[in-house]
């Protein structure tokens, strides 16, 4: 499999084998319009469950139990409390999270006690905690402050790193894009929003902007001469790169994805509810979407923006004429493209390469 | 240079558990080893809390919490607003309300002073001491008048230091006559408590109890050093308008060498402290003073000296600019009555804290484990330099981590382990860029240590430019955030620094070692760094001996030329030299390529033809 796997990179590489990824940009962003309206539309209607971070309330979690009956749970409680309605889920092989509305203290160690008497553990088993309504408004205030200065500074550093603005705004729609989509995906899977989650989304952030800068410099180190030759167009080069970054996105991204899917796998299956599942369910989605974005989206937009500015339009046209007039209409586009970007002496360039005898008509 | 930053780091670990307190196993926060944490909002109902209020706030919950003995609390503030309050293990109820307790502060009429606690040896009279207590000078604005000695010099010009003479006076019973009426309020039950105070008592300095607002009350100041018998409130702190410190004021106008704090009162405190001082001026020390009660201690007890009638009062002493600023800024707390509203308050038990941690460990290994398995099927033998570059990022990452918990108090949560976690991949995704921009090298017909000196030219940049784009959403999350995400960030960006350190320290320098072997340099086909797997141009060359090869493959070369064992014959398999096909191999490979066309493929094609 590595084998086939390592041929089909160099293939990629060398542009044997090539997708046109830039040219059918209008499918990607299709997909990517469904994907965004979709999360909309989920973001919407199930909407996000509010984790008793921003509800508030009080939790206790009964660790060290033996008998994970809800009923029992709910029945201690409404002894104490009689009109809660207490959530109750299971947490981990032997643990039980009890969610209610916002109960005094007297209630609540009341509650506690009530609790490890019933599953019969020690008093310190019991994990009680309590949320004020306006925490949770503060996180996420924090977290929108925190997104907007990181948006700011983003673009500037990706501005004058790239020294082009298109790359920063590319860059930009794709992180909105991940942003947007492993949000409805939250959404969809309905696990309670919590300040963990919180922590993921924001991450993906970073690690979004991470996965574009990767596949950016390619294609900027591949484009940064393509106004002085007439072989390729913009788009053309820019294809190349992210087809020779292909095989690094997916090492990349399989990679990151190993370590979040690991604590994602133990957090949903062996913990249950909890900051570990929280942060890596947000994380697994967006370096998923992160990696078709920063490949399908993100290069593809960067240089439809490209094509919009005069010089490159112009060079555009030149090659394209230039190729029309030298009697190769219609020929594959993409032989041309397919080429790695350093020339390799002795290997033939095709016809048109060669110097041309001028006639004379005698 | 890695070697000293890792001895560096341990180093100081070593010595530190050696010299301090430092530990070999980083210390873990609430959420990992149980406890329980309060998250505080200080509320006032007069105006918002300043910064510096919350300052104060923080320093009389600290002092709270020191003095009710319970050992490694931390108090620490998050975010614009919010106190954070961690206390280890199960602390008793009292503690929590304790901590939870508003804040006041009152001024008292002085009753009584004595030594905070039975000296153990009888010369550590209090006469010894005012050279280290300030003397403070009352005077108010602008006519300047008479000196007032705080209490370390009062208790010691004070003969016999308990000086309270309660006359049982047969008019205690109709009632007092003034708050510094000493007959009405020294009862004989408040005379047995002042004496039995002990300042020194653990939890005697707590506070936190304001005590009842129309009785004497009996208390110690903020070090311990004295305790005092107090007359009911006279003047609450609300009353204070503004409290600053400065440098004296001179009766001519100019501006003396003595640092002092200026009280201003309300309009209310006005009327009320010209009255006090009134009476209080009459009075003989140390029943002249009046006590600053700042969360049920006193912070300062300046004599009077003269009739403040306009309500600007100045307090002069033995104040250094620190002291009288943090006197301003206690008196400006104190005219804030705060109230703590709970945020948030979660106890978490040891057992529920173990297992996560345990868990978040086994989901960490996990992943070290696919990640180690990946790289080895993607980069064969090359996986040992990511393994080790792994291993060496791991170890500098547990001892910085070490190293901060025992200089900064640093302490790892569950957020923290995951943002570890998930360094992993992302400390291995820069081998990766930098792998990868070899095998393009390579690709293009280099030798190993020509692709590795160009593709590190190139990868260095992308490393660094996405590692900055990481940190920098590291730094920002830690900056603007509360709670368990600023672990997770702290994590995030350390490991993002230490990526940076071992790509540029370890993993590049062993790159360039290894590529002087004959297994990896050769291009072994287990080295994850063979030319002809990587479908590296073969040309003609010099095999020694007078032999001149031309390799069959090429960029157009025969299909599945992909074998993992060499082509016999080939003893250098690093391409050097230059050379094309020649016209019959090119055709060939036209053919080739065209065969190839027609038959069915696995893989997706190219997609050739019109865009």
């Amino acid at each position: 499999m590595a084998a086939g796997f390592a041929q089909w990179g160099n293939d990629l590489y060398t542009g044997r084998r090539s997708y046109d990824i830039v040219g059918r940009r209008r499918l990607w962003f299709t997909i990517s319009a469904v994907l965004v309206v979709l999360s909309g539309i989920l973001l919407v209607k199930p909407g996000l469950n509010p984790g008793i971070e921003f509800r508030g309330g009080s939790e206790f979690v009964v660790s060290g139990i033996t008998d994970r009956s809800q009923q029992l749970a709910i029945d201690t409680v409404q002894s104490i409390a009689p009109d809660e309605a207490p959530k109750v889920s299971d947490l981990g092989a032997n643990s039980l999270r009890i969610q209610t509305s916002e109960l005094d203290r007297a209630e609540s160690e009341e509650v506690a006690a009530a609790l490890a008497d019933a599953f019969q553990v020690a008093p310190n088993q019991v994990t009680t905690q309590f949320i004020g309504p306006t925490w949770g408004a503060d996180v996420s205030q924090k977290a929108i402050t925190g997104i907007v200065v990181f948006l700011l500074f983003v673009t500037v550093v990706m501005t004058l790193y790239f020294r082009n603005w298109r790359f920063a705004l590319a860059a930009l729609i794709a992180l909105f894009h991940d942003l947007l989509i492993t949000v409805g995906v939250y959404a969809a899977v309905g696990w309670e929003v919590t300040p963990s989650t919180v922590i993921g989304f924001l991450t993906i952030l970073g690690y979004s902007i991470y996965d574009t800068v990767v596949v950016f410099d390619k294609v900027r180190e591949n484009t940064a001469d393509v106004l002085d030759q007439s072989r390729h167009t913009y788009a053309e080069r820019a294809n190349l790169a992210v087809n020779q970054t292909l095989v690094r996105s997916i090492n990349t991204s399989v990679v990151a994805l190993l370590p979040v899917g690991a604590i994602l796998f133990v957090g949903a299956f062996v913990l249950g509810a909890g900051t570990l599942r929280d942060i890596s369910l947000a994380l697994f989605v967006g370096m998923l979407v992160g990696t078709f974005s920063s490949i399908f989206l993100a290069t593809p937009l960067e240089v439809w923006l490209r094509e919009r500015e005069p010089k490159v339009a112009a060079h555009t046209a030149k090659v394209l004429r230039a190729r029309r007039s030298s009697g190769e209409e219609g020929a594959p586009v993409l032989a041309h493209a397919a080429t790695v970007g350093a020339t390799v002496p002795g290997s033939h360039q095709g016809t048109a390469a060669q110097p041309r005898r001028r006639r004379t008509k005698r | 240079m890695l070697l000293g930053i890792v001895l560096t780091v341990f180093g100081s670990v070593f010595v530190g558990t050696k010299v301090s307190n430092a530990s070999w196993t980083p210390g873990l926060a609430l959420d990992l080893e149980g406890g329980t944490q309060l998250i505080l909002t200080p509320v006032s109902s007069a105006g918002t809390p300043t910064s510096e209020d919350i300052n104060q706030a923080i320093s009389v919950i600290r002092q709270r919490v020191d003095a009710s003995g319970v050992s490694e609390a931390e108090i620490s503030r998050q975010g614009q607003r919010n106190i954070v309050v961690s206390l280890p293990g199960t602390p008793s109820q009292e503690t929590l309300d304790l901590v939870r307790k508003s804040s006041q502060m009152d001024f008292r009429p002085v009753l009584a002073v004595d030594v905070g606690s039975p000296a153990p040896e009888p010369t550590a009279t209090p006469t010894d001491s005012p050279t280290d207590t300030p003397t403070e000078e009352a005077t108010p604005e602008p006519s300047a008048s008479a000196s007032a000695t705080a209490d370390g010099s009062v208790a010691g010009t004070v003969p016999g230091a308990t000086t309270p003479t309660p006359e049982p006076s047969p008019s205690a019973s109709s009632g007092a006559q003034s708050p510094s009426d000493a007959a009405y309020y020294l009862t004989p039950e408040v005379q047995q408590q002042f004496e039995d105070l002990d300042c020194s008592a653990e939890g005697a300095l707590a506070g936190g109890e304001p005590g009842a607002a129309d009785k004497a009350f009996v208390t110690c100041d903020t070090d311990g050093v004295y305790k005092y018998a107090l007359g009911p409130i006279e003047i609450p702190g609300t009353q204070i308008d503004s409290a600053t410190s400065g440098l004296q004021v001179l009766p001519n106008g100019g501006v003396g060498t003595e640092w002092v704090v200026n009280i201003k009162f309300t309009n209310a405190g006005t009327t009320t402290f010209a009255k006090t001082t009134e009476r209080l001026l009459a009075q003989q020390p140390p029943q002249n003073q009046f006590a600053m009660v700042l969360d049920g201690l006193v912070i300062s007890a300046p004599q009077v000296n003269t009739v403040i009638p306009n309500g600007q009062a100045e307090i002069s002493g033995d104040f250094t600019q620190a002291t009288a600023a943090t006197l301003a800024q206690q008196l400006n707390f104190g005219s804030l009555p705060l109230t703590f509203q709970v945020e948030s308050e979660q106890r978490v038990s040891a057992t529920l804290g173990s297992e996560q941690l345990q868990a978040g460990l086994v989901a960490g290994l996990i992943g070290l484990v696919l990640v180690v398995i990946y790289s080895f099927l993607q980069y064969r033998a090359l996986a040992i330099l990511t393994v080790g570059s792994l291993v060496v990022a791991g170890v500098l990452t547990y001892g910085v981590i070490a190293l901060l918990s025992w200089t900064q108090g640093y302490r790892l949560s569950l957020p923290g382990v995951a943002g570890l976690i998930i360094a992993i991949g992302i400390t291995a995704d820069s081998f990766i860029v930098y792998f990868e921009r070899i095998r393009d090298e390579l690709r293009d017909g280099r030798t190993l240590p020509a692709a590795v000196e160009r593709g590190w030219d190139r990868a260095r940049r992308t490393i660094l430019a996405s590692d900055a784009v990481n940190l920098l959403a590291a730094v920002v999350l830690y900056a603007l955030s509360v709670g368990g995400v600023r672990g997770f960030a702290f994590t995030l960006g350390l490991t993002t620094v230490i990526d940076v350190i071992v790509v540029f320290l370890f993993t590049h320098p062993m790159m360039e070692i290894i590529a002087r072997t004959r297994f990896w340099g050769g291009g072994h086909p287990l080295s994850g760094l063979d030319p002809r797997r990587l479908g590296a141009p073969e040309r003609t060359r010099y095999v020694g001996r007078g032999k001149v090869v031309t390799g069959p493959r090429s960029t157009a070369g025969p299909e599945d030329a992909v074998e993992d064992e060499p082509v016999t014959d080939r003893k250098v398999p690093t391409p050097v030299g230059t050379g094309g096909m020649t016209i019959a191999e090119r055709r060939a490979a036209e053919r080739a390529a065209a065969r190839r066309a027609d038959a069915p493929t696995d893989a997706p094609q190219t997609t050739e033809g019109n865009d």
